[in-house]
C-alpha cells in the first residue's frame, strides 16, 4: 500500500432495510485518500455520500467490502476499537453543527480536548477559525456560521489525522459558507489535515485538490484540480 | 470541572422543575425509610441500654404468699444467676382537685433502703425510700408529669382498704414499666394509672406478708433457655398459690415494645418501596425524554470518540444527582421525623433518656437505596443511549406510530372531537407509559387513603371493644377471689343500678403443641353489662361447659369449634382441665378466654366465687360512689369506661390528625410528581405539535384541553383503582399489625374514599395549574423554527 494513503476503501455496500423495502446506500466503492488531500464528495441527495462518510468515520459499518485507515481493517474492528479510532484520528463537521447547546463554545470545543491525547488548547483551536471574542458564548447566541466555525474548532482540536465535514455549508448563506470553507481550507493548509467536504454545491468542488462524483451509491467519475480556486473566491 | 460534568449539570438545571418534582417523591420514599430505620434503631439500642444498666429480669413469677425461704430454693435452680423477691399490690391514690379514681401497682423496694437487684430503678428525681421512711414512695415519671407530681408533694393512697399518706421522695423510670399499662385496660391512662414504689416494710404490714413475698423476678445466666426455669418456678411456686410464671417475651412493657419495634421494621419497608417505585417509573419516563431531545448529541460525542460507558455515566450521573438530591432531602427529613416520632415514643414510652441518633447505617441505607432505585427506573433509557448507533441518532428519530384509538375502531368516532381524538391515540399510542401513570397516581391515592383508615380503625376498635360489647359503667376488681356475698354487698350502695359478677384467673392454654398463657373470664349467664360478640357483632354467651376464644386464638392455637382445650389454670388449686370450643369472639384487642361463670366455678373446683364486678351507675353520683369504693378493703382497684374511651381520644386524637395531614402530604407529592411531569414530558414531545395549533388559531384553553385532558383522564382513571390499591395497603398494614396485643380491623369509611378522591382532584388542579402558566409562555415561533 501507497504510504501516502490515508484511507482505502474497497467494494464498499451499504444496504438499509426499512420495514419491507431495503435500500441500497452504497454499491461497491473504491476509494483512496491521501494525505494532507482536501477531497470534495459531490453528488445529489441520496447519492450516498453521508453513508461513506460516517463508514469512513467508523460511525457505521458497511454491508459488504473493507475499509482500512493506516492499514488497519475498520470493518474487523470492535466498536470499543472504533471508539478509540474516532477519539484519536477524526474530526466531524455536520450540517446543522450539533453543538450542544448547553455548553458554551469553550466548552463544546473542551469537551473533545479532555479526551483527546494531544490536543490544542480550545482558545487556540477558536482562534484557527477567528472566533476567539465568542467563546464563552453559548450555540443559542451566536449566528449559524459563527455555530459551524465553533464546530470546526472542535472537530481540528484534537489534530485529527482526518477531517469529515457532512454539507458544512449547507444550512448557511453564501458569504457564511465562505467563511466556514475558509476555515477548513486553512486547517488543511496549515495542519495537513486530510480532509474530506461532502455537498451537493458543485461551486465548491473547486477549491478541492481532488473531486469525486458520487451517483446512485457509487463513484461514477473523478477529476483532479490542477488549479485550485481559493475558497474566499467562491461564490454560489 | 469536565464539560462532561457541565453538560451534566446544565442539564439538571434545565429539568429543574421535574428533577425536584421527582427528588421530592425519593425525599419522601427515604424520609420514611431513615425514620423507620433510625426510630427502631434509637429506641432499639435505647432499650438494650437501659435493659442491661437496670437489670431488666429475665422471668417473672407471682403468687399468693411465699415464705422468704422459698427463696433459696428459687436461686437453687439450675440456671438462675439472681433472684429478686418483693411484694406487689393494687391500691387506689387520691389526688386534691382529681376526682376520678386513680389505680396504682405498687411495688416494694428492699427493706434497707437502696436499689433492688433487678428491674432497678432510674431516678428522675429525688432518692429512694429510706430503710425507716414509713411513708416515702417514688412514684413513675408518667403519672408525676400528668399530675405536675414532684419530691417533696403527698398523695393519698388506699391499700387493701388503708388509707395512708404518701410523701413522694422521688420520680423514677423503670425497665419493667417502659410501657405503662394498667391491668385490664385498653389503653395507656398516665393520669389515671400510677406506678408507685415503697419500702417493703410498708407493704409487708399492708398486705400482711411478715417473711413471706408474693412476686420474684430472676436473671437467668447467659445461654440459659428461660422454658426450663418457668417449669421448674411454676412447680416450686405452685402450693404457694403461684400465678405461673413468664419469660421476658410475655412481659407486657415488652412485648409492647417488641410489636412496636416490628411496626417501624414493617414501615421501613412498605412505603419506601411505594415511593421508590413510583419515582423510578418517573426517572425512566424523564431519562427516556431527555436522552429522546439529545440524540443528536449523543451521536456527536460518540462521533468525537466518546465511549459508550462514558456517556452511559455521564446519564447516570444526572440520575445520581436527582437521587442523591432526593436521598439528602429525604434523609434530613426522615431525621426530622424520626425526632419528632422519638418524642411521641417519649410520651408513650418511659425512658429515661431516648438517644435518638441518625446512625451512619441509616444513612448509607437512605443513600444506596435512593441511588439504587433510580439507577433501576432509569436503567432501561440510558442503556438505550448507550446503544443508540452514532450514525443512525444523527438523523432525527422516525415520527411517533400512531393509529386510530380502540373507541373509534369500535365506530364511535363521531362521538369525538379532534383533540379528544389526539388524547385517546396518545394514550393508546404509549399504552406501558399511561398504564404506568395510572399506576403512580393510584398509589398516590392510596397513600391519601392510610391516614384516615388509621382513624376509622380505632374508632371501629374502640366501638367494638368498649362500646358494643362493654356496658358497664364501672369495673371493679377485688384483691382475692371472693364468695358472692361482696356482690350484694355493692348491689346495696346507693346509685349502682345493677351489678353482674365476674372472675379472671390466669390460665395457659393448650392445644396440640401450642399453647397460649392468657386470662380466663367467668361471666355470669344473663350478663348484660359484658357480652362478647361474634364476627356479626352479635352477643354470644359459652354454653354450660364450653369455652369461648378471641378469635385470634383460633389460628395461634390452631383450634376449631368442636376441639378439645386443655386449660392449666394457674392460679389457685392449679387445676387441669379440658373444654370443649364452643364458639369464637370477636376482639380487636387482647386476646382470652371466656366461660360461663357457674361452670367455671364447678370445673376449677375453688368454690363459688368471684374476683370482680361490673356495675351500672347513675352517672351523676359518681364522686360520691368512687368514695364508697374506696373505703371497701376487698376492693384492689375500679375504673371507668367513660374515661377510658375518653382518655384515649385525648391521647390519640392530636397523633391522628398529624398521621392524616402526612398521609395527604405525601400523597400530593407522588400526586404532583406523576402529574407536574407528565405534563412537561407531553409538552417537551408535543410543543411543536401544541405551537403549530395555536398558529392555527386554537386558543390557549383548547390546547390546555388537549394537553391536560390526556392527564386528567390517567387521573380519572386511576381513582378506582387507588381506591382499590388503599384497600390493598391497608389490608397489607393490617396483616402485618395482627398480634395478640391488638389486631387493627380493616375499615374504610365512604368518607376515607371521599377523602381521598378530593385531595387527589385537588393536588392534580395544583399541578395542572402550573403545568398551564407554561403553556401561555410556548413560543409559538421558536418552536416552529427549531428542528426537531
Amino acid at each position: 500500500m501507497n504510504d501516502d494513503v490515508v484511507f482505502r476503501a474497497q467494494g464498499l455496500t451499504k444496504v438499509y432495510h426499512m420495514g419491507d423495502v431495503d435500500v441500497h446506500a452504497l454499491r461497491g466503492v473504491d476509494l483512496d485518500l491521501r494525505r494532507g488531500e482536501l477531497v470534495v464528495l459531490l453528488g445529489p441527495s441520496g447519492s450516498g455520500k453521508s453513508t461513506l462518510l460516517n463508514i469512513l468515520g467508523g460511525l457505521d459499518v458497511p454491508s459488504a467490502g473493507h475499509v482500512w485507515y493506516d492499514g488497519h481493517d475498520l470493518t474487523k474492528a470492535s466498536e470499543r476499537e472504533l471508539t478509540r479510532f474516532r477519539r484519536q484520528h477524526v474530526g466531524f463537521v455536520f450540517q446543522f453543527y450539533n453543538l450542544i447547546p448547553s455548553l458554551t463554545a469553550r466548552e463544546n470545543v473542551a469537551i473533545v480536548t479532555e479526551i483527546a491525547e494531544d490536543p490544542m488548547t480550545p482558545e487556540e483551536a477558536l482562534r484557527r477559525v477567528g472566533l476567539e471574542d465568542r467563546m464563552d458564548h453559548f450555540p443559542s447566541q451566536l449566528s449559524g456560521g459563527q455555530q459551524q466555525r465553533i464546530a470546526i474548532a472542535r472537530a481540528i482540536a484534537k489534530r485529527p489525522s482526518v477531517l469529515l465535514c457532512d454539507e458544512p455549508t449547507g444550512a448557511l448563506d453564501s458569504a457564511t459558507g465562505v467563511h466556514v470553507l475558509e476555515a477548513i481550507e486553512t486547517i488543511n493548509a496549515t495542519l495537513g489535515t486530510t480532509t474530506v467536504v461532502i455537498t451537493h454545491n458543485a461551486d465548491i468542488a473547486r477549491m478541492a485538490h481532488r473531486v469525486l462524483y458520487l451517483g446512485d451509491g457509487r463513484i461514477v467519475s473523478e477529476k483532479l484540480n490542477d488549479a485550485r480556486t481559493p475558497a474566499s473566491e467562491l461564490t454560489w | 470541572m469536565s464539560a462532561l460534568a457541565r453538560k451534566a449539570l446544565r442539564d439538571l438545571w434545565h429539568l429543574r422543575g421535574q428533577a425536584l418534582a421527582i427528588a421530592l417523591v425519593i425525599a419522601a420514599g427515604i424520609a420514611n425509610l431513615v425514620m423507620a430505620q433510625s426510630t427502631y434503631e434509637s429506641l432499639q439500642q435505647t432499650r438494650e441500654h437501659f435493659y442491661r444498666e437496670y437489670a431488666f429480669a429475665d422471668v417473672f413469677a407471682s403468687a399468693k404468699r411465699v415464705p422468704q425461704t422459698v427463696s433459696a430454693r428459687i436461686a437453687g435452680i439450675l440456671g438462675v444467676q439472681t433472684v429478686q423477691t418483693r411484694l406487689m399490690a393494687s391500691g387506689t391514690l387520691h389526688l386534691a382537685g382529681f376526682d376520678d379514681p386513680v389505680r396504682a401497682q405498687l411495688l416494694s423496694v428492699p427493706k434497707e433502703g437502696g436499689q433492688p437487684d433487678l428491674n432497678r430503678l432510674y431516678l428522675r428525681a429525688g432518692r429512694l425510700p429510706l430503710a425507716d421512711g414509713h411513708h416515702e414512695a417514688v412514684i413513675g415519671e408518667a403519672f408525676a408529669n400528668a399530675h405536675g407530681l414532684k419530691p417533696g408533694d403527698a398523695v393519698e393512697a388506699t391499700i387493701y382498704g388503708h388509707r395512708q399518706r404518701l410523701d413522694i421522695v422521688g420520680v423514677a423510670i423503670s425497665p419493667e414499666y417502659i410501657y405503662q399499662i394498667q391491668p385490664g385496660a385498653t389503653f395507656p391512662d398516665y393520669r389515671r394509672f400510677a406506678i408507685v414504689w415503697i419500702n417493703e416494710r410498708v407493704l409487708e404490714s399492708a398486705l400482711d406478708m411478715q417473711g413471706a413475698f408474693n412476686s420474684v423476678t430472676l436473671r437467668l445466666r447467659p445461654g440459659i433457655d428461660p422454658a426450663a426455669v418457668i417449669d421448674e418456678l411454676d412447680r416450686l411456686l405452685a402450693r404457694y398459690g403461684g400465678l405461673g410464671a413468664y419469660a421476658r417475651e410475655d412481659q407486657i412493657s415488652n412485648h409492647f415494645l417488641n410489636e412496636e419495634l416490628r411496626q417501624l421494621q414493617m414501615m421501613a419497608k412498605l412505603f419506601p418501596i411505594i415511593f421508590l417505585s413510583v419515582a423510578a417509573f418517573l426517572l425512566s419516563v424523564v431519562m427516556t425524554r431527555l436522552i429522546d431531545t439529545q440524540r443528536d448529541q449523543v451521536a456527536i460525542l460518540k462521533a468525537f470518540g466518546y465511549s459508550a460507558r462514558e456517556i452511559g455515566r455521564h446519564f447516570l450521573a444526572i440520575v445520581g444527582a436527582i437521587a442523591a438530591t432526593g436521598a439528602v432531602l429525604g434523609i434530613a427529613g426522615g431525621a426530622w421525623l424520626g425526632s419528632l416520632l422519638a418524642g411521641i415514643y417519649q410520651e408513650f414510652y418511659r425512658f429515661p433518656f431516648l438517644d435518638y441518633h441518625l446512625s451512619a447505617v441509616s444513612i448509607t441505607t437512605g443513600l444506596v437505596v435512593a441511588i439504587v432505585a433510580a439507577f433501576l427506573g432509569a436503567w432501561r433509557a440510558v442503556v438505550k443511549a448507550v446503544r443508540l448507533p452514532p450514525a443512525e441518532a444523527m438523523r432525527p428519530p422516525a415520527p411517533a406510530r400512531f393509529h386510530a384509538s380502540l373507541l373509534e375502531r369500535a365506530g364511535l368516532i363521531r362521538l369525538l372531537s379532534q383533540p379528544n381524538r389526539m388524547i385517546l391515540r396518545n394514550i393508546e399510542r404509549r399504552p406501558w407509559k399511561a398504564a404506568l401513570s395510572v399506576i403512580g397516581l393510584a398509589l398516590a391515592c392510596a397513600i391519601m387513603m392510610v391516614g384516615r383508615f388509621q382513624e376509622n380503625a380505632i374508632n371501629r376498635m374502640i366501638d367494638v371493644q368498649l362500646r358494643v360489647a362493654a356496658h358497664q359503667d364501672i369495673s371493679v376488681d377485688f384483691i382475692e377471689a371472693t364468695g358472692r356475698a361482696a356482690l350484694s354487698e355493692l348491689r346495696a350502695l346507693p346509685d349502682v343500678r345493677a351489678v353482674e359478677p365476674v372472675r379472671s384467673v390466669a390460665v395457659r392454654l393448650r392445644h396440640a403443641n401450642y399453647s397460649y398463657r392468657t386470662g380466663l373470664s367467668g361471666l355470669a349467664r344473663d350478663a348484660s353489662l359484658r357480652r362478647p360478640v361474634d364476627a356479626l357483632l352479635q352477643p354470644i354467651t359459652a354454653p354450660d361447659s364450653g369455652v369461648l376464644l378471641t378469635d385470634y386464638l383460633q389460628q395461634r392455637l390452631h383450634v376449631e369449634v368442636g376441639d378439645q382445650l386443655e386449660i392449666d389454670v394457674l392460679q389457685g388449686r392449679q387445676a387441669r382441665i379440658e373444654v370443649k370450643v364452643a364458639g369464637f369472639v370477636h376482639e380487636y384487642i387482647g386476646a382470652q378466654a371466656y366461660m360461663d361463670l357457674d361452670a367455671m366455678n364447678r370445673l376449677l373446683g375453688d368454690g363459688d366465687v368471684v374476683s370482680g364486678a361490673l356495675l351500672a351507675v347513675d352517672a351523676r353520683s359518681d364522686q360520691d360512689l368512687f368514695a364508697r369504693l374506696d373505703r371497701r378493703p376487698r376492693i384492689a382497684g375500679f375504673s371507668e369506661r367513660r374515661t377510658d374511651i375518653q382518655s384515649f381520644y385525648d391521647t390519640m386524637g392530636e397523633s391522628l390528625l398529624v398521621f392524616t395531614f402526612i398521609s395527604m402530604l405525601l400523597g400530593g407529592v407522588i400526586n404532583f410528581g406523576v402529574v407536574y411531569n407528565s405534563a412537561r414530558i407531553a409538552l417537551s414531545e408535543r410543543g411543536r405539535e401544541l405551537a403549530s395549533l395555536r398558529v392555527l388559531g386554537f386558543t390557549r384553553g383548547e390546547i390546555g384541553h388537549i394537553l391536560l385532558g390526556e392527564l386528567f383522564m390517567l387521573v380519572a382513571a386511576s381513582i378506582p383503582l387507588g381506591c382499590a390499591a388503599g384497600w390493598a395497603l391497608c389490608w397489607i398494614m393490617v396483616r402485618n399489625l395482627q398480634s395478640d396485643l391488638f389486631r387493627v380491623p380493616l375499615v374504610l369509611l365512604p368518607s376515607t374514599f371521599a377523602f381521598a378522591i378530593l385531595t387527589m382532584a385537588g393536588s392534580t388542579l395544583v399541578s395542572a395549574m402550573i403545568v398551564r402558566r407554561r403553556i401561555a409562555r410556548l413560543d409559538l415561533v421558536a418552536v416552529l423554527k427549531t428542528r426537531e
